[in-house]
């Protein structure tokens, strides 16, 4: 039977991990990552897992152990956080353009310099171009079955491509939390046998992976990966609801909560999403027409679909936990933006940046946002805000 | 009263180490040695959270945070710049890095750095594990240590491998000196530190610096464990210079101690089987015979 445990974001995704039974888990140690680890490792040491164990000496190597046991065939996962993912970057690009279905957890973390070792999304934005899908999750709950659909989702025939599932550092990987977990043959059921595609392994038929691929090619095999990531999203919304239907849990790649009648909403992504819901009941306790929008599918980017869930609103404001120095507004306003660009009687707009290096955002701030944009006669004036940063 | 190490102070008080941090302590004594004319890179470790956090710092030199595993080229920049500018002269230019940060993701720039022949002073403080992340093993960490990641399990027990031997791998690369050090013998340490600082071109100590928290003892046996290491040969203090091999502390077969008080006074090995402690004094006895044998060949005349 299925049972529900106590378990951090961190523990819900080694447990998940032990669950899948992967090949090959290669990593490094990083917080707010390095709990998942630690925890593997035990499940190593007590003989709970098939799996091989590299304790690598970096990020860099980490990412490329994996390439290496993904293009030799094997199921690979890793995870990572903050300067560790900048470490990896080149191979970050490679397990992409490779096509090799790698699961990494990313605790997401802010970026050097300074040093701080809190949440924000700095990480895994930088990476937001590199190929991978990218997950967002809002709580263990979501890291712990986002872990199984995203070895469905990258391992589908359309896709293979690697997959990133994040978690606000600390916030959501050291918070304890309530888990519902599946029995470890429901998850070999739902997940199923790996079949991997030219595996250096098979020696009979030998292939090479990454060669040098010049002005004749190079575009075209570029031209098939953004495919890859278009073909991607109808397979991530299919095996959400498959996953949901197996489980009982409700998962999609948007959620959208008391927008249908509203008249002002925030969209962000992550632990925010869960405060966010908590202003939308309140105000809605007062009669206030707010709603959210919580985006937990950002690679490929939805853009149909995040239409359809804004168009007939007066005003949203974008809340981005990451800062896109020199461009215009954070990456998610980018995107949310660009992508009601063409729509009739769309929304007004803005963006908030809130949370660099882990910078608490309350309820009350959040509520403030909704206030702004409720009085806002027609469009807010200005375009980028910031939360709770002096000087603002 | 003649002192033999310097009065002056250039780590201050108020760092946030744990009680009994062998780091600690051998960072205050390399600065004593090498005085205010020191310009400092360090990347993650302990030593990034030790000297404070923003705006306080308890580190009276010019310093700058780096990434893990970019120290060595980190230093070659600044002396690069400095020589540039012809402010060479006099300045110590000084890498400072915990092992995971010089045996494993720095490696590769600590052997760029000293093969082009910079005048640096890469220090590693060795406390046998990656400490500032909690404990997880370092290609440092000795066989038949615990850590989080070489768990004692039903199926797997502690580190099955050897200690990485990174002075020898310094020596290898033929730069003019490469030392071991002790913050039990915090003498040897200042008159090596300074060894270093009058000699121009790469240079590279490697200093024993238990941790209370990771090797699991009670803090005020820091200077204690480090002597037994040294005493039982675990952990000898010698210097090549020039390609010239010298024992600082000679141990005598019959003052020689087994590994084993080192071992039982430590958490870490509190599960070890007697084949596996009987391999490991082995391995100590083997490192020690041949490192005898090198002052042997290459000692100085
Ligand atoms: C690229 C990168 N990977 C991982 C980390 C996380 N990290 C910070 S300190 C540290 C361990 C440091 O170990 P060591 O160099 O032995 O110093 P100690 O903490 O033991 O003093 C790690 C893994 C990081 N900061 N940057
Ligand atoms: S964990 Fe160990 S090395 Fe780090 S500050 Fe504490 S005693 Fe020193
Ligand atoms: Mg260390």
């Amino acid at each position: 039977m299925a049972r529900s445990m106590a378990m951090a974001g961190n523990i819900a995704a080694a447990y998940s991990t032990k669950q899948i039974n992967p090949h090959v888990v290669a990593a490094y140690p990083i917080t707010p990552q390095t709990t998942m680890m630690e925890k593997f490792s035990e499940y190593v040491a007590n003989g709970e897992v098939d799996t091989e164990l590299i304790c690598v000496e970096s990020e860099h190597s980490a990412m490329s152990a994996c390439v290496g046991a993904a293009a030799a065939g094997g199921r690979v996962i890793t995870s990572t956080a903050a300067n560790g993912l900048a470490l990896m970057f080149e191979i970050v690009y490679i397990a992409a353009s490779n096509r090799l279905p790698i699961i990494m957890c990313v605790m997401n973390r802010a970026l050097s310099a300074p040093i701080n070792i809190h949440g924000d999304h700095s990480d895994s934005m930088g990476c937001r171009d590199s190929g991978w899908i990218q997950i967002y999750n809002e709580n263990a709950q979501e890291v712990y079955d986002t872990m199984f659909m995203g070895v469905r989702i990258g391992e589908h025939k359309d896709v293979r491509l690697p997959v990133m599932v994040n978690l606000d550092g600390f916030i959501t990987s050291h918070k304890i939390e309530k888990v519902d977990t599946l029995e470890d043959a429901e998850v070999r059921k739902f997940i199923g046998e790996y079949e991997p595609f030219y595996p250096l392994l098979d020696i009979e038929n030998p292939v090479t992976y990454g060669p040098l691929d010049l002005t004749d090619y190079y575009f075209e095999h570029k031209r098939q990966q953004v495919e890859a990531m278009e073909k991607a999203l109808p397979v991530v919304k299919k095996i959400s609801k498959e996953y949901s239907n197996y489980t009982g849990r409700n998962y999609d790649i948007l959620e959208s909560y008391h927008l249908d009648d509203a008249d002002c909403a925030i969209v962000t992504m992550s632990s925010t999403a869960g405060t966010t819901k908590f202003v939308v009941d309140k105000m809605r306790s007062e009669g206030k027409k707010v709603g959210m929008l919580k985006v937990r599918l950002f690679r490929p980017f939805p853009v149909e679909e995040i239409r359809e869930c804004l168009s007939g609103l007066k005003s949203v404001a974008v809340l981005d936990r990451s800062a896109s120095f020199g461009g215009f507004g954070g990456p998610l306003f980018n995107e949310i933006r660009n992508a009601m660009y063409d729509v009739d009687g769309k929304p007004s707009i803005v963006n908030y940046i809130f949370g660099l290096g882990g910078r608490d955002i309350s309820a009350v701030q959040i509520e403030g946002v909704y206030d702004r944009l409720m009085t806002a006669q027609a469009k807010m004036p200005g375009d980028v805000h910031y939360i709770g940063v002096r000087g603002d | 009263m003649k002192l033999t190490i310097p009065e002056q102070e250039l780590m201050e008080k108020g760092h946030m180490a744990c009680l009994g941090c062998g780091g600690s302590l051998a960072m205050r004594y390399l600065l004593k040695a090498l005085g205010k004319d020191t310009m400092m890179a360090i990347p993650a470790c302990c030593w990034a959270v030790i000297p404070g956090v923003f705006p306080y710092s308890c580190l009276e030199i010019p310093l700058q945070y780096v990434a893990f595993e970019a120290t060595g080229a980190a230093i070659s920049g600044m002396e690069a710049a400095l020589k540039a500018k012809g402010k060479k002269d006099g300045v110590t230019v000084v890498g400072w890095a915990g092992d995971g940060g010089t045996v494993d993701i720095g490696i590769q720039a600590l052997s760029g750095a000293v093969e082009r022949g910079h005048d640096v002073k890469y220090v590693c403080y060795d406390n046998e594990a990656y400490m500032n992340t909690g404990i997880q093993r370092s290609s440092a960490t000795p066989k038949g240590a615990w850590t989080t990641t070489t768990p004692v399990g039903n199926t797997r027990f502690w580190k099955q491998t050897n200690k990485k031997n990174i002075v020898e791998i310094m020596a290898a690369h033929d730069i003019p000196y490469a030392c071991t050090a002790s913050v039990a013998y915090p003498e040897d340490l200042i008159k090596k530190a300074k060894k270093m600082k009058d000699i121009k071109g790469p240079c590279y100590m490697h200093i024993y610096a238990p941790c209370p928290t990771g090797w699991k003892y009670p803090p005020e046996k820091t200077i204690e464990l480090s002597r037994l290491a040294t005493e039982s040969c675990i952990f000898p203090l010698y210097e090549v210079t020039y390609g010239k091999y010298k024992i600082n502390k000679d141990i005598k077969d019959e003052k020689k101690k087994p590994i084993i008080d080192y071992l039982r006074s430590q958490g870490r090995f509190r599960k070890l089987d007697e084949e596996t402690i009987r391999s490991l004094q082995k391995h100590v006895d083997d490192e020690w015979i041949k490192l005898k044998k090198k002052v042997e060949c290459f000692g100085e005349e």
